[in-house]
């Protein structure tokens, strides 16, 4: 095996990457351009390129390690938070580098909402959780909190459940409802675009099935990016998948077609679980 | 040997092996042969047990004894100390039987038996001893007991204590008339009462009703109380204004000069109400003296077991008990009344007796003040180093002194909270804002501000370490989220990462807490007095003054133990003092502690 990803690096060097992504009708909504990006010396992005179409669902699928999170946290600026890195190349979202010093890191991270691994709920109440975007750019008027409050959760499919307690400590809600409850955070401050990372890994298969129903809902009003080890799920909530190995975007398609008809050996090689 | 046979020839097959693939469905699924490698390895028949019973480290058990002794040895000192602290500290208060001994030589001593042990008597003490008791001696492997008592009468005997040995007792007895007088000064008397004197009238010792005698001792009591209150409470306001008015002429003086205008008026107005304000004293002194002429009336004459006699004013006495004919209930209710006076009252007679509110105050006071500077100047320094600070080795040095700082002894801070704190700073202030009152200090000298300030120095390291692990421990999906929310930095850490380090950061506060309630040596420089002439805290504007110095339990102790006229008095004291001191730590702990478990209550609540 060990041979084996040896002998892939060095032919990825030669290779270009497969292109073949649904066009959404209105156009792409971060524009990645030749990125590259390195966690102190060990270099974890060759050379990325790909464009995500607005208000499609892609996917980020690949072994562990290729840097599918780390692409998608190079996306918010996450990254910044670690010592020691360092990027190259460019990305843009509707058209404005993310890395132009003009840029504010909070402004930009507003316009995108995130959804983690493992559900990440404040310890306080599960209204403090939802308005909590708003909280901190400083909203007190306590009519549109209650409105947004109710929006989102709403539209994280939650609202039923909560609605009696919001004033409950979050702690006390299930895995699968807490992880709504950070998709209802995620989308409360109405960013353009969702990043999900690996967002039901922790969850059993009736939340995850949940949790899949929401984002084919989601993607009427937002763009959304995830990240996941589970290539059923990858089939059935994206409309473009791209496949990363050792750092590198191998193959970016439709999604149908990249597990019925892939380009790329290697592509092929991951999906019908020939190694990863 | 035989198990291990397969396992080489299967590594070796192995290494000959040039396919990965093949290498890979190998490692997959294991063969048979595979299979039984790995239960030989688990049991070579009898050689796991020989080989465990022969190595003493391969069995937990001998360490599980060592662990378990190791933590009941630390529980039983903690225990045995408490016990002993507990235990002299109760007892101390409960009144005991008053014993005349009569020794063979016909000297007579009365007093409240203290303590008896056995001792070995020198040649010289046994050469007049009769032979009876010399054969006991003897039998006893040269062993004689006595018994300490504590004979009080101090201004007449000049001793407060006397040792009766056993074998020169000829008889003990426990007369009911006789009494144990606590007085205001020169300790307790034990005797009894000759004459009482009520409002001139003259009743001799044995017609003194108990009722009457305490009901005119309440009254006495009273007065006392009243003489008190005009001397301290209303004397000691107009001092205060008198005070109060000098300095602001010198004020006058000192921003305009001596032969300004604003000087000579206000000079004029100082002496005017100057002149006003001590006719105020002579109404006060008259009213004072009119008590004292009622409070002659009441006398009470006691004579000692010899048959001296002492006159002395009921005012004059604290508590009197007939110590040999008091119930239970009476009992109680002298133990009760003492520790009352003993929380609640100044102390007396050198600190060895009277109460210790004012140490109790101080201890509090500078207790809290100090946890009010060190909660926010820790959690700050530390929130830098572990938020903020880029982590390098500049910080793990920066680490490392703070850890340091732990290990300095407490007296070197005192000595540079003396030397900053008073004599820097402190002596800056007064130049800047108290120039009238110069030459004596106002900050320039050690008192209850000075005093925390240097106790939060010396707990600081304490929070910061405290903070940092609570820091650390806030899991990093919960800054991330914050983050990813479009949070700054700053509301991260305020919204999310201190609640959530909270009850943490209470843990080192409440270590810190008693660290420094408990701290003496520091405190001898920088603001702690023997006997503080005024509480920090009184009815005059600004009401908390923390240029003040205090009284200190901790010090209160080493003072009654090691600085009082008589230690042996003084003990007892010592342990009441100690109890008093682990009390309030005990009780300001568990108010933290209890503040701590809400916080976490509410971060713990129904996870998964």
């Amino acid at each position: 095996m060990v041979s084996n990803a040896v002998m892939s690096e060095q032919e990825a060097e030669f290779e270009t990457t497969a292109y073949h992504p649904v066009e959404s009708e209105l156009g792409s909504v971060i524009d990645i351009e030749n990125f590259s990006f390195w966690y102190s010396e060990k270099q974890a992005l060759f050379d990325n390129t790909m464009k995500i179409q607005k208000e499609l669902v892609t996917a980020l699928i690949g072994p562990s390690g290729c840097g599918k999170s780390t692409l998608l946290r190079a996306l918010n600026r996450m990254n910044d938070l670690i010592d020691g890195i360092r990027s190259e190349g460019k990305i843009a979202i509707e058209g404005t580098d993310i890395h132009d010093p003009r840029v504010e890191v909070i402004e930009l991270r507003k316009r995108l909402g995130m959804v983690f691994q493992k559900p990440n709920p404040f310890p306080m109440s599960i209204f403090e959780n939802v308005v909590y975007p708003l909280r901190v750019d400083g909203i007190r008027d306590r009519n549109l909190l209650e409105e947004t409050c109710e929006r989102s959760l709403r539209d994280a499919a939650l609202w039923d459940e909560v609605s009696d307690r919001l004033q409950d400590n979050a702690l006390g809600l299930s895995g699968g409802q807490q992880q709504r409850l950070c998709i209802a955070r995620a989308i409360a401050s109405e960013p353009e675009i969702i990043l999900m990372d690996e967002p039901c890994s922790a969850l059993d298969p009736i939340a995850t099935a949940r949790i899949e129903d929401l984002i084919a809902q989601l993607k009427e009003n937002f763009s959304i990016v995830i990240v996941t080890h589970n290539m059923q799920q990858a089939a059935r909530v994206s409309d473009n998948t791209a496949f990363m190995f050792l750092g590198r975007l191998i193959e970016y398609g439709e999604t149908k077609k990249i597990f019925m008809n892939p380009m790329n050996v290697r592509t092929s090689d991951y999906i019908t679980g020939r190694f990863g | 040997m035989k198990a291990k046979e397969p396992k080489k020839r299967k590594e070796k097959k192995k290494a000959e092996m040039p396919v990965p693939e093949a290498d890979l469905d190998n490692y997959m699924e294991p063969g048979p042969e595979a299979a039984q490698t790995l239960e030989a390895e688990k049991s070579p028949p009898g050689r796991t047990g020989l080989r465990a019973s022969l190595d003493f480290k391969a069995r937990g058990e001998p360490f599980v004894w060592i662990m378990g002794g190791a933590l009941a040895l630390g529980v039983l000192m903690i225990i045995g100390f408490l016990a002993l602290v507990l235990w002299n500290g109760i007892v101390t208060f409960y009144p005991g039987p008053v014993e005349v001994v009569t020794l063979k030589n016909g000297q007579r001593i009365a007093g409240e038996p203290f303590r008896s042990e056995s001792f070995r008597p020198s040649d010289e003490q046994l050469k007049g001893v009769d032979p009876e008791s010399r054969r006991a001696i003897r039998e006893a492997d040269g062993f004689a007991s006595r018994t300490l008592y504590r004979i009080g009468n101090f201004d007449i005997y000049n001793e407060d204590f006397k040792w009766a040995v056993a074998h020169q007792v000829a008889r003990t007895e426990t007369p009911p008339g006789i009494f144990f007088v606590e007085r205001r000064e020169w300790g307790p008397f034990i005797g009894f009462i000759k004459t009482l004197t009520l409002d001139g009238r003259r009743i001799p010792g044995e017609k003194v009703s108990l009722d009457a005698l305490y009901a005119a001792h309440d009254e006495a009591v009273d007065r006392r109380e009243a003489v008190r209150e005009i001397e301290v409470d209303e004397i000691g306001a107009i001092n205060y204004y008198i005070e109060e008015d000098r300095l602001a002429l010198r004020r006058t003086e000192l921003d305009y000069g001596k032969n300004s205008a604003e000087y000579r008026t206000e000079k004029e107005k100082f002496e005017r109400q100057t002149k006003e304000r001590r006719a105020g004293f002579a109404v006060l002194k008259k009213r004072i003296s009119a008590i004292n002429q009622e409070d002659e009336k009441y006398k009470i004459t006691l004579t000692e077991i010899g048959g001296r006699e002492k006159r002395l004013r009921l005012s004059e006495i604290v508590r009197l008990y007939p110590a040999n004919n008091l119930s239970l209930f009476g009992k109680i209710g002298v133990y009760f009344s003492r520790w009352g006076e003993f929380l609640t009252d100044d102390p007396r007679e050198a600190n060895t007796e009277g109460g210790v509110l004012p140490a109790i105050f101080g201890t509090v006071m500078m207790t809290l003040l100090m946890v009010v500077f060190v909660a926010p100047f820790g959690v700050v320094t530390a929130l830098y180093l572990r938020e903020y600070a880029k982590q390098g080795t500049l910080v793990s040095i920066v680490r490392i002194c703070v850890n340091n700082l732990a290990g300095v002894p407490s007296i070197v801070y005192g000595v540079f909270g003396l030397g900053f704190f008073a004599y820097t700073i402190g002596i800056r202030i007064d130049q800047l804002f108290y120039p009238e009152k110069l030459p004596n200090p106002t900050f320039g000298t050690g008192g209850l501000l000075w005093a925390s300030l240097t106790l939060a120095l010396l707990t600081v390291p304490v929070v910061i370490v405290a903070t940092e692990e609570a820091l650390a421990a806030v899991p990093r999906s919960m800054r991330e989220g914050s983050l990813a929310c479009g949070a700054s930095k700053w509301q991260t850490i305020r919204n999310i990462v201190l609640p959530q380090a909270m009850p943490g950061i209470m843990t080192g506060l409440i270590l810190a807490m008693a660290r420094g309630a408990g701290e003496v040596a520091p405190l001898m420089l920088v603001g702690v007095v023997k006997l503080a002439p005024e509480l920090p805290f009184d009815s005059f504007f600004p009401f908390l003054h923390p240029e003040r110095s205090f009284m200190h339990l901790g010090f209160h102790v080493y003072d009654v133990g090691f600085q009082s006229r008589n230690s042996e008095a003084g003990k007892p004291m010592v342990f009441v003092t100690t109890l008093l001191l682990i009390t309030i730590i005990a009780f300001m702990n568990a108010f933290a502690i209890m503040v701590r478990n809400r916080l976490r209550r509410k971060f713990v609540e129904g996870q998964f």
